[in-house]
């Protein structure tokens, strides 16, 4: 079967994957609606998946879609209900909010295109697809062995939010009663 | 598989989505008639009668006059959102279908994470219920989309720790796989449990009574769907009866065996006839609950979810766990 035609789609669809991912970053970023910034920030996670799955992990992406999208998005609208009525004028963005933000995201870009430039990038033999290295059990294999402390940490991580939650609530209902 | 395009995977997908489609459509006429029908016959009437036999072409004549009927955008609503929710709501009800085992070999495209791929995209309907919510700029939307997302978030928790434990058991989350596995026994004798607490979330996830707080119709006049009219209603009224379909397929799938006979007995009906059989007759007993039980009240509903369904799902999951290790 002739594969320059399934190679073009699947070139076009990263493309268009990365301009996806890209709008609904900024959309996250730049309107002053709150909503619109959420819808953007799921825009993009779905964008994220979307790479997931060309780099040949369905189960990634899947994950992707169910625990950024599905959880996180809605949690930020839970957060967005506790926030000031979406009809009132927001006052201007602090100058020192703006460029701390900055500051952090500049850090966080050198230190990805750090480690991009510094990997030794391999092309993959054979069809993308074609990746089971990427199965569920390889997946749950290489968190529990090669990857322990890092999962650990995270749950760690999981934890100190789950304590601080409990304990925010719990002073703000003592103060408010 | 190497005929050309006739043969590939791609013509099958194809295929599948515009056999979806119609499949969709035709299901939900059918479904909104069985449900009038159903809510008739509880209620002591005899529910659409006029057009067609027994009114089965009622639902057709209803279709045709939202369709007709002229879109109305509030003047202060959030244009671009407020047309984009309609057709967000039922881009997930469309992937769903994708997977569905509808018999042996009977399925679009068989994938291995084919649960997963479901309910991640289910959770993409609540927001387009709150984009939709959000957009119309009006208070009982509003109120509605806000009651969606608390509700989903409470009822998806239960719903996917209950579908785990059956993935527990079968060490796969391949649909076919699950449906094979269930050849003499179907899960819903060894899961129980977990069968009872995947109904009552699926019934909550799809917003349908005793769980329709976002749509409450006493209360919010019709919830996240209010400003709505024409096909834009009509778009989020077939999702919500395609979504019916798809949780108690996938109910089906998990819990009664699929395209299984009872106790691997196939009486020499076909497989899709069993898979069908059982999806409707689940259908037919989440309407029952609507017209039996009264709306449940917001705090009983988060209650019960975080207080009863979670507790007893992780435990469900648990003791699944322990069991499956020791034997």
């Amino acid at each position: 079967m002739d594969t320059s035609g399934l190679n073009f789609i699947l070139q076009a669809a990263f493309w268009v994957t990365v301009a996806l991912t890209i709008a609904g970053a900024s959309i996250a970023v730049f309107p002053r609606n709150i909503l619109y910034n959420v819808l953007g920030l799921a825009l993009a996670l779905t964008g994220i998946a979307g790479f997931y799955l060309y780099l040949g992990s369905l189960f990634v992406a899947m994950m992707q879609l169910l625990i950024y999208v599905g959880a996180i998005c809605i949690a930020i609208v839970f957060a967005i209900m506790l926030s000031r009525p979406l009809h009132i004028e927001v006052p201007p963005r602090p100058a020192r909010k703006v460029w701390m933000g900055i500051l952090a995201s500049v850090v966080f870009f050198i230190g990805a295109v750090g480690v991009a430039l510094k990997t030794k990038w391999q092309v993959a033999a054979g069809h993308v697809y074609e990746a089971s290295k990427w199965s569920v059990q390889s997946i749950g294999d290489a968190l529990l062995t090669r990857y322990e402390l890092v999962f650990e940490v995270i749950s760690l991580v999981l934890l100190v939010a789950i304590i601080g939650a409990v304990i925010t609530a719990g002073f703000s209902r003592r103060l408010s009663s | 598989m190497s005929e050309g395009f006739w043969g590939s995977e791609w013509f099958r997908l194809i295929l599948g989505l515009v056999i979806v489609l119609a499949f969709s459509q035709l299901n939900a006429l059918f479904l909104v008639w069985l449900e009038r029908k159903v809510s008739g016959h509880i209620q002591l009437r005899p529910g659409p009668m006029e057009v067609g036999p027994h009114g089965l072409l009622q639902t057709i004549a209803d279709g045709v006059k939202l369709i007709g009927k002229e879109l109305i955008l509030p003047l202060q609503a959030d244009k671009k959102l407020f047309f984009l929710a309609p057709v967000l709501v039922f881009t997930p009800v469309l992937v769903g279908f994708l997977v569905l085992p509808f018999g042996p070999g009977l399925v679009i495209h068989d994938m291995n994470v084919g649960v997963l791929l479901v309910f991640a995209f289910s959770t993409i309907t609540v927001l387009a219920i709150l984009t939709g919510g959000w957009a119309s700029n009006n208070k009982y939307a509003l109120l509605g989309a806000v009651r969606s997302v608390a509700q989903n978030v409470a009822y998806e928790i239960p719903l996917l720790l209950a579908v785990m434990s059956v993935v527990l058991m079968v060490h796969s989350l391949s649909f076919s796989q699950i449906v094979e596995s269930q050849k003499t026994v179907w899960f819903i004798f060894i899961q129980p449990l977990a069968a009872l607490i995947y109904l009552i979330a699926a019934t909550a996830e799809t917003n349908r009574a005793p769980f329709d707080i976002p749509e409450a119709e006493s209360e919010l006049v019709a919830g996240f769907h209010t400003e709505y009219s024409g096909m834009g209603f009509g778009l989020f009224f077939l999702a919500e009866y395609t979504n019916m379909f798809i949780v108690c397929a996938v109910a089906t799938s998990l819990f009664l065996g699929g395209w299984n006979g009872l106790f691997g007995i196939s009486l020499g009906i076909p497989g899709v006839c069993w898979f069908l059989l059982k999806t409707y007759f689940l259908i037919f007993v989440i309407m029952w609950v609507r017209w039996t039980f009264p709306r449940v009240r917001f705090d009983q509903l988060m209650n019960f979810s975080w207080k009863v369904m979670i507790p007893l799902s992780l435990a469900n999951l648990v003791i699944t766990a322990i069991v499956v290790k020791i034997i």
